[in-house]
């Protein structure tokens, strides 16, 4: 039986070397951030990190860091499981090893979509399950986006814990009804007596040229629903946790993935791990700016951060993950340590996630902010066909980077 | 009687263009049959008059043939006793005429309520439909499903929700069956398996086929061999135009699920004449579309629904997959408390008033020697003061506290996630009290 890791071990180490493709082609491997989960306790882990850089208040030009790396001290004699073992993957087989994972352990878990079945999902996230689970619990539906999520609501009301896949996101909002209406609802308006531990998940964002429909980022449509949780995966490590996470939750849970990050490749631990729905993950610890993001923009973040460093800046970077409810905590110690803060994500600029996470700041932590928050985020517009089009539609590293100098004046 | 649903009917096209030589429903040529009983019922189509005025246009075909005339059949063919002839037992006569009394006093109470201010809101009351519900619902197990709309109080009580618990819920008051946070069109109750009350029509319809799927789940993945909850989803005609309609027939007829489709036909959606949203009015000839049958039936007559659920039930149990059941209803009253039910025409609802399925009931058994009046009258009053017991508890019962606002919202509250102090807002104290912000 796998063990749940233990041991508070905080690393976070980026390579500076390999090239980065702004579409999102091969990417460096990131390694793990491990973190301390007793099960789902509700006391937190202390996650102290120590950030090596000298004078970090000192935005002198002399001070030139070469090197985008924050080292961290090991709390433990633990040390990163990257160097005792783990396995290279890519981010949509460990939503698979994810997902079969929790189909071994609970046989009430069960799957649900177009093409999840024989055809192992559009982006091979089923593959190979129905083979061996069966064609009820890896269940080939017709296309009833709407029918067929009322269906996983009724079935989870009566006891099942199905996990609905939408080929794309966008196909979801023919789903809107019954996400809005049944999923979100049903526990409150039945007193509680219903639960509907339900995972709808799928990818979404804007891909490569994949046209307006295809490339739609539902986050902010889902956000008011009152009753859901939602979260966003970006890296190997993350997306098996979250997916066990999300079907482990007795919540409606929505898991946002994106197209373009199911190849991303990652050395994960070999050892069984779930993580919380409801933290949000430090990327890079830094003390000039807190730079909030999710899902792709991490990467874009991440590549703006080495030209960053590179001309003096010492940027925090947090993938939020956590979309519905927002990690406060995370967020808070961060804007308390940095007073300045840059949302940047893929979402529409109106009514999207940055719009209700700068709220939230501004309502939270307003007395600790030197600097109004800047949010980037994607053009309002239906996302182009034409690739270059396409790339204004979305935010891209060399904005984020004059948005930081400007915040930092 | 094995298998007695016709797997296809043959159909004759109906006449869709509305002029005074060819009338709007044309007759139908194939006969419906009367599953439970020998002989077989003719669906007379009544041509409406030629002048096709607005009314007239509304006209539905008559009656089948009443259960008293079939009884009166077999009396007739066969002359050895008559009570096993008899489609009901005294105490099954008694069960179902206590049941649609039940319904038709706690509406009527409800009604008293509303006028009254005790109750608000959007309620949608079911007189006159009480044949369908207790027909249906008296012949299911506790852990069978029901899947309602938003017209759903009936379907709550002959479920087995206490009378008490239902008027609560429409007081509002905690004590309700949903803690007061449903209200009249969000009825659940998960010790007897009522799966809502749903305000969106159709949006029951997926719901209640997710439990049917979870019936087979638990059948055939999880091996629990004694498994066969059936579903018994009702919906109304104006959701017979709706997709999730259609696309779950298609889902619940490819997968053989536990389900029966009822449709409580009472010819109106509010305003909105079946016949004027419908193409094809009959909307039992849908279910052999999609691979199922496809059943017509008296709604108004207890006896006959019966009949009709029993062999639907049955088929379903036995793992034959799902029947569309369309039953003949109306509503006595207007759609909502709130509709003034201008439109519908005085006439048609003194036809229909004249088929009271509780009065059609009582007849039955007094003619059939199965009860005295003395007995039924018994019932009534026994039911009155359910209803009156159910009225003061509800009064007496109190109103929800600010600390139960909160309190539902997620199965697991961690969802509320994660407050600046680093615990779970849940954990802040002043969540309890309703008064934290979130």
């Amino acid at each position: 039986m796998a063990v749940m890791l233990q041991g508070v071990v905080a690393t976070a180490a980026l390579s500076s070397s390999a090239a980065f493709d702004s579409k999102g082609a091969q990417l460096p491997t990131v390694k793990f951030l491990l973190e301390r989960k007793g099960g789902f306790l509700v006391d937190r882990s202390d996650r102290r990190l120590a950030v090596f850089a000298s004078n970090a208040r000192a935005r002198s030009a002399s001070r030139l860091v070469t090197n985008a790396v924050a080292a961290k001290t090991d709390k433990s004699t633990a040390s990163a499981a990257s160097k005792i073992g783990g396995h290279e993957i890519l981010l949509f087989e460990a939503l698979r090893e994810g997902l079969e994972e929790e189909m071994d352990r609970d046989p009430r878990v069960c799957v649900m979509g177009e093409d999840v079945g024989h055809y192992g999902g559009s982006y091979k996230a089923t593959k190979g399950l129905a083979k061996k689970y069966g064609d009820l619990r890896v269940l080939d539906t017709p296309i009833a986006e709407n029918s067929f999520t009322g269906m996983a609501v009724g079935a989870a009301m009566t006891g099942l814990r199905p996990i609905v896949e939408g080929m794309n996101m966008g196909f979801l909002l023919l789903a809107f009804n019954q996400i809005s209406n049944n999923c979100g609802m049903l526990h409150y308006t039945s007193g509680g007596q219903f639960k509907i531990p339900i995972v709808i998940r799928g990818p979404g964002g804007v891909g490569r040229q994949l046209g307006a429909e295809h490339s739609q980022r539902l986050e902010s449509y889902f956000q008011s629903i009152p009753g859901i949780q939602m979260v966003a995966c970006s890296t190997p490590y993350n997306a098996k946790g979250l997916m066990k996470a999300a079907i482990r939750s007795e919540n409606p849970v929505i898991l946002f993935e994106h197209v373009l990050l199911y190849n991303l490749k990652e050395k994960i631990p070999d050892e069984e791990y779930v993580l919380s729905l409801e933290e949000a993950e430090m990327v890079r610890p830094g003390e000039h700016i807190t730079i909030l993001t999710y899902s792709r923009m991490r990467y874009h973040v991440m590549q703006a951060a080495k030209t960053l460093v590179n001309k003096g800046y010492d940027p925090e970077v947090i993938d939020i993950r956590s979309l519905k409810p927002f990690d406060l905590y995370t967020i808070g110690n961060s804007v308390k340590k940095t007073h300045r803060v840059l949302i940047v994500e893929e979402c529409m600029r109106t009514g999207g996630i940055g719009a209700s996470l700068t709220a939230a700041i501004n309502e939270n932590f307003h007395d600790y902010l030197d600097a109004p928050i800047a949010c980037l985020s994607s053009q309002d517009v239906p996302t182009p066909y034409a690739g270059t089009l396409e790339e204004w539609t979305v935010v891209q590293p060399a904005q984020i980077v004059t948005a930081v100098e400007q915040l930092c004046q | 009687m094995s298998s007695a649903f016709p797997a296809m009917k043959i159909l004759q096209p109906l006449s869709t263009t509305r002029s005074p030589e060819k009338p709007l429903f044309d007759l139908l040529k194939s006969p419906s049959s009367f599953l439970g009983s020998a002989s077989k019922l003719r669906f007379n189509a009544q041509k409406p008059s030629p002048s096709s005025s607005y009314s007239s246009s509304c006209h539905r075909p008559s009656t089948i043939v009443a259960v008293s005339d079939v009884v009166k059949e077999k009396k007739t063919l066969k002359s050895n006793s008559s009570l096993s002839n008899l489609l009901i037992t005294k105490e099954e006569g008694l069960e179902l005429y206590e049941d649609m009394v039940l319904g038709r006093a706690f509406e009527d109470m409800c009604a008293q309520m509303y006028y009254r201010g005790k109750m608000f809101g959007f309620v949608h009351l079911y007189n006159g439909q009480e044949a369908v519900s207790t027909g249906f619902i008296k012949l299911l197990k506790q852990e069978d499903y029901v899947c309602s709309t938003y017209r759903d109080h009936v379907h709550a009580l002959s479920k087995g929700v206490p009378a008490r618990a239902v008027m609560s819920e429409l007081f509002g008051k905690t004590t309700g069956c949903c803690r007061g946070q449903g209200g009249s069109m969000h009825m659940f109750s998960k010790e007897h398996n009522l799966l809502g009350g749903f305000a969106f029509i159709g949006e029951g319809i997926p719901v209640a086929t997710g439990a049917a799927f979870t019936s087979k789940y638990r059948r055939e993945v999880l091996k629990e061999a004694g498994c066969d909850s059936v579903t018994l989803a009702f919906f109304g005609d104006g959701t017979c135009n709706n997709g999730q309609f259609f696309e779950c027939l298609n889902m619940a007829a490819l997968w053989k699920l536990p389900i029966v489709f009822v449709v409580e036909n009472n010819l109106w959606a509010i305003g909105m004449s079946h016949l004027r949203a419908t193409s094809d009015p009959e909307i039992w000839k849908k279910g052999p579309a999609f691979g199922m049958p496809g059943v017509h039936v008296d709604g108004m007559d207890v006896l006959k629904v019966r009949e009709v659920a029993k062999e639907a039930i049955a088929r379903a149990r036995r793992g034959e997959g799902p029947t569309l059941v369309e039953c003949e209803t109306y509503r006595f009253r207007g759609h909502s408390l709130a509709d003034p039910d201008e439109l519908r025409d005085p006439a048609e609802k003194a036809r229909y008033s004249a088929r009271d399925p509780i009065t059609a009931l009582k007849k039955y058994m007094i003619e059939n020697n199965l009860v005295n009046e003395a007995e039924l009258k018994a019932i009534e009053r026994r039911i009155d003061e359910v209803i009156e017991d159910a009225v003061e508890f509800g009064d007496k019962s109190p109103l929800p506290s600010r600390s139960q606002l909160l309190e539902n919202v997620f199965a697991d509250p961690k969802g509320f996630g994660i407050g600046p102090d680093g615990k779970y807002r849940c954990e802040d104290p002043k969540f309890t009290e309703g008064t934290a912000h979130v």
